[in-house]
Parts: C-alpha cells; sequence; structure tokens
C-alpha cells in the first residue's frame, strides 16, 4: 500500500524542503522505496538540499511535456538505497504543472514507490493546488512564530476543504530556551491555536544547516538531536507510537560533558 | 525605588509569548470567519440603523467584534443605550 504525502506549509522559509529531504531519507534508511517530487517549479531547491543538483538531466516538466519517460527523469541517491528524486524545472513558472498532471504523475509513482512525498510551494495559488491535488495524507510545517502558524490555519482550512481530512503539524526550529523564559509559545500553545495533531517537533539546531551546506540531510546524523528528531518523525509515520523527545540540547551537552569528567 | 530596579532587572513577567497567541487567537478568529474589517462596518450601520428605530443609542461608543470562546466565535455588540423611544401604543 503506497501513500501519497504532501508536505506544505503556507509561508514560506519555515522548512518544508528540509522537512521533505528528512522524511525521504528517513524512510529509505528503514527499507523503503521513496520518491521525492520537487513542486516548486521555477525555484528548484529540494535537489540542493539532498545534494543532488550536479545529476539532472531532465525534470518534472519533461515528465509532464512527454519529452521523457518517467523514469529517466527521476533520479537514484547513491546513499540511500531506495531514494529518488523528481526534480522540477528551474526556468519554467508554476503553470507548466496543472493538477491533472500531478494525479497522473502520482499514480504512476504509486506503482513504483511506497512513498511519493511531494514538496508544496510557498503560498495558497496555482502551484499549491497542483501540489496537494494528487495527495491523501499531508503534513504542515510551521515554526513558533505568529505568521507563520497564521498561514499554517489558513492552508488547514484549505486543505480539508480540498478533502484533505486530518492533516498533522511539524514544528520545526523549536528554541527550548526561549519557550521556558516565556518568549516563545509551547508546543501546546502551538496545537492548541492549530486544533490538529502533531506529527513532530525539531529543535532549531545549527547542524541542520551544516546539514544542508553539504547536501547531507541531518536525519543520517546519529549525532545531532535534530537528526533523532527527524528519525522519530519517520517512525510516526510508519505509524509507530513513538514519545516526543525531550528537546533541551544544553541538559544533554552537561551530560555528555559530566560524563567525560567522570562525574557520572 | 526598589521596586522601579526590580522591575528593570526583572524580565516582563507575561513574556512575549502571551501576546503572541492573544494577538494570532484575534487574527485567526476573523481568518476562519473570513470576516473583513469592512464586513464589520457594514454590519455595524446596519445594527445601528435598526436599533435606533427603538431606542437612541450612543453611536460613538458602539462595539461590534467577533470574539473566541472556547471552541466558538461569537458576535459580541456592546451598544450603549442613551434612551429609549416611547413607542406609541396601537
Amino acid at each position: 500500500m503506497s501513500e501519497v504525502i504532501v508536505v506544505t506549509s503556507g509561508k514560506g522559509g519555515v522548512g518544508k524542503t528540509t522537512v521533505t529531504a528528512n522524511i525521504g531519507c528517513g524512510l529509505a534508511m528503514m527499507g523503503h522505496k521513496v520518491a521525492l517530487i520537487d513542486a516548486d517549479t521555477g525555484l528548484r531547491n529540494l535537489d540542493v538540499v539532498l545534494g543532488l543538483e550536479n545529476r539532472i538531466v531532465y525534470d518534472l516538466t519533461d515528465v509532464i511535456a512527454g519529452n521523457c519517460r518517467l523514469r529517466q527523469a527521476l533520479i537514484k541517491d547513491k546513499r540511500y538505497e531506495g531514494l529518488h528524486l523528481l526534480p522540477t524545472a528551474q526556468t519554467k513558472d508554476k503553470s507548466a504543472v496543472q493538477p491533472e498532471h500531478m494525479i497522473s504523475l502520482s499514480e504512476e509513482l504509486r506503482d513504483l514507490f511506497d512513498y511519493v512525498i511531494l514538496d508544496c510551494p510557498a503560498g495558497i495559488e496555482q502551484g499549491f493546488k497542483s501540489a496537494i491535488a494528487a495527495a491523501e495524507k499531508a503534513i504542515v510545517v510551521t515554526t513558533p512564530e505568529v505568521a507563520a502558524i497564521r498561514d499554517a490555519d489558513r492552508v488547514i482550512g484549505l486543505l480539508e476543504s480540498s478533502g484533505l481530512n486530518d492533516p498533522k503539524v511539524i514544528i520545526n526550529r523549536m528554541r527550548t530556551k526561549m519557550v521556558d523564559r516565556g518568549d516563545m509559545m509551547s508546543i501546546e500553545d502551538i496545537l492548541d491555536i492549530l486544533g490538529i495533531e502533531l506529527l513532530g517537533v525539531i529543535p532549531d539546531d545549527e547542524q541542520i544547516i551544516v546539514g544542508t551546506n553539504r547536501g547531507e540531510p541531518i536525519v543520517g546524523n546519529d549525532e545531532s538531536l535534530s537528526g533523532k528528531a527527524f528519525r522519530n518523525i519517520v517512525m510516526r509515520i510508519l505509524g509507530e507510537p513513538v514519545p516526543l523527545l525531550n528537546l533541551e540540547p544544553n541538559q544533554g551537552f552537561f551530560l555528555k560533558l559530566k560524563k567525560i569528567i567522570g562525574f557520572k | 525605588m526598589l521596586d522601579f530596579i526590580t522591575r528593570l532587572f526583572s524580565r516582563e513577567s507575561p513574556g512575549s509569548k502571551s501576546i503572541a497567541k492573544e494577538r494570532l487567537r484575534l487574527v485567526l478568529v476573523h481568518d476562519r470567519a473570513n470576516v473583513s474589517p469592512q464586513l464589520l462596518q457594514l454590519l455595524r450601520a446596519d445594527l445601528i440603523q435598526v436599533i435606533s428605530n427603538y431606542m437612541e443609542i450612543d453611536e460613538e461608543n458602539l462595539d461590534v467584534s467577533l470574539e473566541k470562546y472556547e471552541d466558538q466565535v461569537a458576535l459580541v455588540a456592546n451598544i450603549p443605550v442613551k434612551r429609549m423611544k416611547r413607542v406609541a401604543s396601537s
């Protein structure tokens, strides 16, 4: 049984592409066949986050236009067995991809993969409508900021009115210290406002940027807290009820330090 | 003086999170109800017109807004009444 999942947010810059890349790699690490589709036509970036930018020959719009077969456009990741990317065009605009194209494409991919994950463009216009058309599940990415949460709320409304019921939320860039001093909305605050189920929380971690710099998604990094957070999200997608991660990196660091010094 | 110093050095007690949450709540009530400020203005004008048939109201201080209670949105109108009109008995 394969699943088509869209990763969306409304607001740009909250981490949709990073989340898509990490979930894709994480599912592949667990032995699943995964196709990641970059649906952000004109602003291609899932390829760079995954470190696959040098291997693009054909893209999504070539498949739609019939310039190549679907299999020719799929880039196979060499690090993660089973992970494939369908990049989009950098030069065309979003009108090149219509909802019906996405639907037929996803149907074709469904036969080849366990998970088809669509990285949705920011906004709620044409690109968004095309990206969500084929999906049966939705993940909404937000950060603990008013603008991101407001847009997430709007997107949840649009998803539900398009028949994508119960989307799940990923809260990205959470800073425990700021929450503790009352300067950042907590997980509970955000869930209370949005009224949807939580899929996971990602701490605001510099290592994510380091990973993106290298084109290596953090989910493959055993040392980092954010990598662990992504692996937990992957387990939840697979249906495992993993408890929420303790997001206190400093505590972990001090504990480690104590261990090194020999306090424990 | 001491009070001032402690206030200066202690964090503002409610934290900016509660401000964020409250602002978000209000803005979402409007977003979700799909009500624009213009629409509320129109509603306000209509309300004044209807109510003025029965009583004299303080239009300046009339307040119409959408508020959230638990999981419901309520239209709250605060309409100060200046004087009741004498309704001619029919």
